[in-house]
């Protein structure tokens, strides 16, 4: 069984000034497929998704999308980022737009879709998260894990064929974090294809079907979650996953 | 002069006034705002960096500004002339008043929109929105409450300005009180012209506030 590859990125380098950020790096993602990318901070983790989305310049490599290259031109970029759903740590949601006003922008102004029909998946897909009742809401007047969620539902009602999560629970309350995660573990239950970057480990145990563990800007071991969790192959890996165990204290 | 008399040359001031503040304001912004605009949007972290598109619009606007708006009126004289048909009286005010307009309106909207959070930016560029989507529904439409205040201000700052038109015989409410207070030395028409344009500053000001406040989703009820 071979799945089609929906976004590859091939041999991908990219520096801030002098300092390289991904070296020669290269990544596929293929239909039904949730990937999680792990490490350490400023190991480049966001910088795939955000190359993935076309949001940050690259110097060398390329991104191709079902075969066809993305090149710099806003046109070819636009077109493939209604497809790529990206969702952000900050959510990123429009302070001065409802909650229905948010989530119906993208696809009554960008994809031209018929408002009516946006309104009635908007509202379907809020209920879907427990979230109908805030549709007139702005966002201030919702918790973090429910802007989260509102964030995702506006992903989702792009209909896009690849989603992106970038530590979308790093600046959330612990319960908040399970309410979102709730989420995401339910599209994947539903063969969405997806890219996860995360620092949860529970989680991506969980929901991955590939896990990249991603060091100083290059793969430094990648595979299924069991493989990866249970019998990391690098030293690095095994010294990463230790960090987020903690032996008792013995006391004297 | 009798009290009916005075009456009627206030009001009709103070209808001259509105009538040069309000249409040079807004003239001020037809060439204002897309001016602020573009020099959000081409400013090395803009969302179109173009250096040199900047850095000219950015002279041209320091320049006209740094101009005194006493000189800039004897300064464009000709101008006015050529395109209202004579420099003095409201009408012809109104040129100066939106050439000193338009660069202060441009600063103005261009430090509203670049209080525009780069993330939500971001987030409508990721969801593939264009140039123009971003600037009307996202920088235009998230920055609505600091540009109404910046409309509270360019209606105060031309209102000063308007008065100031008077010493050139520019029509209004300070084309009476120098005329009648500085010429005439009728000190109790200069005072109660005065009040006139303080309670106008006032309302413009209150109004422009409440205004302000009612939009402004990030804040209040």
């Amino acid at each position: 069984m071979h799945k089609e590859e929906i976004i590859k990125i091939s041999h991908i380098t990219k520096r801030y000034e002098e300092n390289a950020i991904l070296e020669d790096f290269s990544l596929s993602v293929y239909e039904g497929e949730v990937v999680v990318i792990v490490g350490p901070s400023g190991c480049g983790k966001s910088t795939i998704l955000r190359i993935m989305n076309g949001l940050e310049p690259i110097q060398k490599g390329e991104v191709t999308y079902r075969g066809e290259k993305v090149d710099g031109k806003l046109g070819s970029i636009t077109r493939i980022r209604e497809k790529v759903g990206m969702v952000f740590q900050s959510y990123e949601l429009f302070p001065h737009k409802t909650i229905l006003q948010n989530i119906m922008l993208a696809p009554v102004l960008v994809q031209k879709r018929d408002k009516k029909e946006v309104k009635e998946e908007a509202l379907q897909l809020l209920n879907r998260v427990g979230l109908l009742e805030k549709k007139d809401s702005y966002p201030r007047q919702l918790s973090g894990g429910q802007k989260q969620r509102v964030a995702i539902v506006r992903a989702l009602c792009m209909h896009p064929e690849v989603l992106l999560f970038d530590e979308v629970t790093a600046a959330l309350d612990p319960e908040m974090v399970r309410e979102v995660l709730e989420v995401l573990l339910s599209l994947a239950k539903e063969g969405k294809t997806m890219v996860i970057v995360t620092h949860e480990m529970s989680f991506a145990k969980a929901v991955a079907d590939r896990v990249i563990f991603l060091d100083g800007g290059h793969l430094e071991e990648e595979g299924t979650p069991a493989e990866f969790f249970e019998h990391p192959k690098t030293e690095r890996a095994k010294q990463f996953l230790n960090t987020f165990t903690y032996d008792k204290v013995e006391r004297e | 002069m009798e009290f009916k008399e005075m009456f009627f040359m206030l009001t009709k001031g103070t209808w001259d006034t509105l009538y040069m503040v309000l249409i040079s304001t807004l003239l001020g912004y037809i060439i204002g705002l897309p001016l602020g605009i573009l020099l959000t949007i081409t400013d090395v972290d803009g969302i179109r960096p173009n250096p040199v598109l900047y850095k000219i619009l950015d002279v041209i606007i320091n320049v006209t500004r740094s101009i005194p708006f006493l000189i800039l009126l004897i300064l464009i004289m000709p101008f006015t002339k050529a395109v209202v048909g004579k420099s003095y009286g409201t009408t012809a005010t109104i040129v100066p008043l939106t050439v000193a307009a338009a660069p202060l309106i441009a600063r103005m909207v261009e430090s509203s929109l670049k209080e525009v959070d780069k993330g939500v930016i971001e987030a409508a560029f990721s969801m593939g929105a264009g140039y123009f989507t971003i600037i009307w529904k996202v920088l235009v439409t998230e920055s609505r409450t600091s540009l109404l205040v910046g409309v509270t201000i360019a209606l105060g700052t031309i209102l000063g300005y308007s008065a100031m038109a008077g010493v050139i015989g520019g029509g209004g409410l300070g084309d009476i009180a120098i005329r009648y207070g500085y010429y005439r030395y009728e000190t109790g028409i200069m005072i109660i012209t005065v009040a006139v344009l303080v309670i106008l500053m006032q309302i413009l000001q209150w109004a422009g506030m409440l205004l302000s406040k009612k939009i402004d989703r990030r804040r209040g009820k």
